[in-house]
């Protein structure tokens, strides 16, 4: 009876030794390298978000973590599939770019009660700042307030200017907030007005044919500049602007918001005059936020990624180093 | 009722009074064009610009209803399709996803190969083709319900031409092209005039032939077709290659619009005012009796309101709400029980005073 009682307290302690020493070296091991995060990815909607997956896995290389990708295809219901995915498979941690806001308690909760660290990057969600350990993302308030600075300084020799503001999809946060910053940042400017806002759905299309309508219903030598909430709206516009006989940038001041590949080129090609960063570049704060965290360091609820603005002569450069070339 | 009483078709050569009476008779096409007349009006009040037609550089004409026939364009082809499928007791709702797809195929292949562009787009129609055949067989070989069949081309569609495209807005420069988003006739976009012929020939397709009775008698009743030696397959077959078709074209006109193929975004949502436009054009869910050119003038209406919504300077939150409102009261008056319900209470009302 003693020798069995001795027997499990032996047993007790190599046990104990053994997990310390597994958790010591699990301590050493959240240098970065060898970290395995789940990534739930909200799908390839739009250029940026096509750049901003890239960013993640080539920042994920750089720092030695082993990245499980997963494509949400624009669903909820995909995310929630891929978090519960990642958390039977035991992920060191995961980093969610949540689609919508709500909805995430449950799955959050079974993370946390797996005891797997959830970062949110991104958009934000509305479930308790508990269950998740911080958020990384980009301001997009700021972003909008550097796009309306601009035109105040484009157009500080001017008496007055009219705006034609290509709206995001209605109830999306990045349009609201991009909304909010601009109008914050022109109400300090009385010369500079608002006439007309419409959604262009953050697409190619609803761009080029709200600013259509724009152009057919006033007339086009009232208008001064277009404030888009995307790149993708504004190259729509930029081509209703060539078809209706207007020369963009020069005619019409435009700026707008993402920095893509795309209006970079149309910054080179002189057919756009400023455009604000969406960093893509989100994965180094994000997997430094993580190892912080598994280090036993304490973390901020809310992580800015900083932004930056390009013009015509500054995108050259800019796209060249993006592309390697 | 009183149309019972002048069911003779009028012999004389149709002057506008002759066609006021007709649409006076036939209430089911006075109050689609009503609702489009009002409408327009309505915008007219919103903006005194409204009506105006102005001519750019290039001799392009300039104005809202230049928009509205242009931005309709992509709707009204969509409805006719969609208007002969329901006619046929079916629905197609993987038309957006097809508009994607072709649309997807257009641009990659203009700007990876050197195919002349008249080849790329008749692949890019034979995609259409491709896609509605499927849809077709589902339903007509298998049996499958209609509104199930193609709702799985329409879940996986977006997925293949985010293939085709693999995930980026694959973007090209090609004159020919362009031509069919952007192209001028007589300062007129080119897709109006797609529209109008791809509406000429459909109706040319049924009433210069039986194909128009024969779709009406699968559509009210199949079984009863098959005894009487209507092969209910190959009709069923073909209207959905017909809405393939229609919505391919759609795709290669989005797609030029733009210079570049959105696979997330183009055609979203597509198949909903297309089926809209069918049922604001008075042809039931039911199938059987359709009515094209209503659908047609149903297509305009939607277009008519979402312009009137972008210069109405509203902001954009009201959106969704304003076009919902306005619908509904178009669905409203078109509704007989509705109508009877205000004349019966108008009626009482006289009575008492």
């Amino acid at each position: 009876m003693r020798s069995h009682k001795l027997f499990l307290s032996a047993l007790l302690v190599l046990v104990l030794a053994f997990t310390s020493i597994l958790f010591v070296a699990h301590a050493q091991d959240s240098s970065g390298a060898g970290l395995t995060i789940g990534f739930a990815q909200t799908g390839s909607e739009s250029g940026w978000r096509t750049d901003f997956t890239n960013a993640m896995m080539s920042e994920a290389e750089a720092m030695g973590i082993n990245l499980l990708f997963s494509d949400g295809q624009q669903k909820q219901e995909n995310q929630i599939a891929a978090l519960r995915s990642f958390i039977a498979q035991g992920v060191d941690a995961i980093i969610l770019a949540p689609i919508v806001e709500t909805g995430w308690d449950d799955v959050l909760q079974e993370a946390a009660d797996a005891e797997i660290p959830v970062l949110i990057i991104d958009r934000g969600v509305t479930a308790d700042p508990s269950l998740y350990i911080t958020r990384v993302a980009s301001d997009f308030v700021y972003e909008g307030r550097l796009a309306g600075a601009w035109l105040a300084t484009a157009t500080a020799d001017r008496a007055s200017c009219n705006v034609v503001e290509l709206y995001g999809t209605v109830g999306s946060s990045p349009a609201i907030d991009r909304a909010t910053g601009f109008a914050d940042a022109i109400a300090l400017f009385p010369q500079i007005q608002i006439i007309a806002s419409q959604s262009g759905d953050f697409t190619r299309s609803g761009g080029k044919t709200v600013m259509e309508s724009f152009l057919s219903s006033m007339d086009p030598s009232t208008i001064c500049a277009v404030f888009a909430h995307n790149d993708d709206m504004l190259i729509g516009a930029i081509q209703a602007m060539e078809e209706a006989g207007i020369t963009p940038a020069v005619d019409i001041l435009t700026v707008s918001v993402d920095a893509t590949n795309d209006e970079l080129q149309m910054l080179i090609d002189g057919k756009a005059n400023a455009t604000v960063l969406l960093s893509p570049y989100m994965g180094g704060p994000a997997y430094q936020a993580i190892i912080d965290y598994l280090g036993g360091a304490e973390l901020p609820p809310l992580i800015m990624v900083p932004s930056a603005m390009y013009f015509q002569d500054t995108a050259a450069a800019e796209l060249a180093n993006r592309t390697g070339g | 009722m009183l149309e019972t009483k002048t069911a003779v078709e009028p012999t004389t050569a149709p002057t506008p009074f002759n066609l006021m009476q007709t649409l006076s008779r036939n209430r089911r096409f006075l109050f689609p064009v009503l609702a489009l007349i009002l409408i327009l009006i309505g915008n007219r009040l919103i903006s005194p610009t409204f009506f105006t037609i102005r001519v750019g550089p290039d001799g392009r004409l300039i104005g809202s209803l230049i928009d509205i026939l242009n931005r309709g364009a992509p709707t009204v082809l969509l409805a006719i399709g969609m208007t002969l499928v329901i006619a046929a007791k079916g629905i197609d709702l993987s038309v957006g996803a097809v508009i994607a797809i072709c649309g997807a195929v257009a641009a990659v292949l203009i700007s990876t190969t050197t195919l002349p562009p008249l080849l790329v787009i008749a692949i890019a129609i034979g995609a259409g083709i491709l896609c509605g055949l499927w849809n077709g067989i589902l339903v007509a070989l298998f049996d499958i319900q209609p509104i199930v069949a193609t709702l799985i081309l329409m879940v996986i569609g977006r997925g293949i031409a985010q293939l085709i495209t693999e995930g980026q807005i694959t973007t090209f420069s090609n004159e020919s092209l362009e031509f069919v988003g952007t192209g001028l006739i007589g300062g007129f976009p080119f897709p109006i005039f797609l529209s109008v012929i791809v509406v000429a020939l459909v109706w040319l397709l049924i009433r210069s032939t039986a194909i128009g009775m024969l779709i009406e008698s699968v559509g009210a009743n199949d079984r009863a077709s098959f005894y009487a030696g209507i092969d209910a397959t190959k009709i069923k077959l073909l209207v959905y290659i017909i809405s393939g078709i229609c919505a391919a074209i759609t795709g290669l006109i989005i797609t030029a619009d733009i210079k570049g193929a959105d696979a997330n975004n183009a055609g979203l949502w597509k198949e909903l005012d297309a089926i809209l436009a069918v049922v604001i054009g008075g042809t039931a869910l039911t199938g059987g009796r359709f009515y094209l050119i209503m659908s047609v003038v149903g297509a305009l209406i939607i277009q008519s309101i979402q312009t009137g919504i972008y210069i109405s300077g509203l902001p954009p939150t009201f959106n969704l709400i304003v076009q919902a409102v306005v619908i509904l009261a178009i669905l409203f008056l078109q509704s007989e029980d509705f109508r009877r319900l205000f004349t019966g209470a108008w009626a009482k009302l006289r009575r008492q005073s």
